[in-house]
């Protein structure tokens, strides 16, 4: 337990250090949500019924761009061989690792995500199952997307085929995330869709940080 | 007896001897069941000719998630007990399941657009089968994105085993969610709701089809390992030629 939250302390002020990668992430989902309206037109009725969807989904792009650098520097400087070397077990340190991306990517993306709603007119029964979703949704996300960083790790093209392989698994987070908000502006129960979401949160926190330590332990044979 | 198979040399015998078994079989039933679907089947009463379609959907969806199975399967073996032709066929399987789903799609939007009147819906056994689809891609990309193949090939079968938690949720999504796509018909509990007529040339269909994967299943694996030994034999070349020059 002692070196999960070394783990976590350290990838918490290396993020803090390098405080700029979290903030452009935030910046490209405000943008990427941003250019909707543009492209759609300014209609309030039109926008509040896309807002569930658009937030997701432009969360779930912003985030694939903050898994690459995950592994990626660790791998390259060596200090993930050591990580792998040392007592904690590796799925251990993988799930450290989610819990410190989520921390550093998921929780200012759930921050951030009221905001688009205004935006978007959402209207304001909405607003705790998004933050909720978010809540139950984005961990998940930074799961799924260790699994991803740790498969890729040393691949030509690492990044976009990052994406390619943890969006198709992600699908089901989009689905009952903006599901749950849809739900709750029209009026129907949101608490079935959140319970699906943290169903999958369960899984994932079971299943993931084994693939991840597999995967890693293959990155480095 | 697994280990026993791991001989390339073995292997490769073994499927010398296996195709013709497997081939024309293959051939035999597609070709009569194709007859059976096509001429001597009759059209369903609510459908009219477009049923037709289904001796050709429902064994490729089949196929799409018995060949996953598979390769998720032999990616498990591989991983656990590092047995070298299982990656091979995994590596050997995706291309053509990914074929088999992409048949699958494709005859199924041929289907839907005068059944239900367009091309594709959102419906969770098309997206899920969608999802497939991009699973098969995503383990081909990765398996090929690395220098050193046995890495590729490794984390690709993590990939396989990963997306394995997909291959449940296409089989009951259709009892999960009430959908558009109509339930299981020939795999129930109370036997099968459709009748002989239609039942036989699906079935001849269906185990032509996984014949006909077996089949080039085993050409492929030969091939990979012919090219293998090959490159092999090149490199092997390249060093004496050092050597001596």
């Amino acid at each position: 337990m002692n070196a999960f939250t070394i783990i976590v302390g350290r990838e918490l002020r290396l993020a803090l250090r390098q405080s700029g990668d979290s903030a452009i992430i935030v910046m490209f989902f405000v943008l990427a949500a941003v250019l909707f309206p543009f492209g759609l037109g300014p209609e309030p009725n039109l926008l509040a019924r896309m807002a569930p969807g658009v937030v997701w989904v432009t969360a779930l792009l912003a985030a694939m761009l903050s898994f690459e650098r995950l592994f990626l520097a660790d791998y390259e400087d060596g200090s993930l061989e050591q990580l792998a070397l040392g007592p904690a077990p590796l799925a251990l340190v993988a799930l450290a690792k989610a819990l410190a991306h989520w921390l550093t990517t998921g929780v200012p993306l759930m921050l951030a995500a009221p905001l688009i709603g205004v935006l978007y007119h959402l209207p304001e029964d909405g607003y705790a199952p998004l933050i909720v979703s978010m809540i139950l949704g984005t961990p998940t996300i930074s799961l799924i997307g260790t699994v991803g960083a740790a498969l890729t790790l040393g691949a030509r093209r690492g990044g976009v085929l990052l994406s390619l392989l943890v969006l198709p698994l992600v699908v089901p987070v989009l689905i009952f995330g903006a599901g749950a908000i849809d739900a709750a502006i029209n009026g129907f129960p949101v608490r079935p869709q959140l319970m699906v979401l943290g169903g999958i949160l369960l899984a994932a926190l079971a299943l993931c940080p084994w693939a991840s330590a597999a995967s890693v332990r293959q990155a480095l044979e | 007896m697994i280990q026993r198979f791991a001989n390339p040399a073995r292997f490769n015998r073994l499927a010398h001897t296996l195709l013709p078994w497997f081939a024309w079989p293959a051939a035999a039933l597609i070709a009569g069941g194709s007859y059976f679907a096509l001429v001597a089947s009759p059209p369903d009463y609510q459908q009219g000719e477009t049923v037709r379609i289904m001796y050709v959907h429902v064994p490729a969806a089949w196929m799409a998630l018995f060949v996953y199975s598979s390769m998720a399967l032999a990616s498990a073996v591989g991983l656990i007990w590092k047995h070298p032709l299982a990656h091979l066929s995994a590596q050997a399987a995706a291309p053509i399941g990914a074929a088999f789903t992409f048949l699958c799609l494709v005859t199924g939007s041929l289907w839907g657009k005068p059944m239900w009147g367009a091309w594709w819906v959102w419906d969770a056994r098309l997206t899920s089968v969608l999802i497939l689809f991009f699973l098969y891609l995503g383990f081909m990309a990765l398996s090929a994105a690395f220098d050193d193949p046995a890495r590729g090939e490794r984390s690709a079968a993590v990939l396989a085993l990963v997306g394995a938690i997909n291959v449940p949720i296409i089989k009951f999504s259709v009892e999960w969610w009430n959908t558009l796509h109509q339930p299981s018909s020939v795999v129930k509990m109370s036997g099968p709701a459709i009748h002989a007529s239609m039942l036989v040339p699906l079935m001849m269909m269906a185990i032509g089809f996984t014949l006909f994967f077996m089949a080039l299943l085993l050409v492929r694996m030969r091939a990979a390992l012919l090219a293998r030994r090959a490159r092999a034999l090149t490199m092997a070349g390249v060093h004496a030629a050092q050597a001596a020059g």
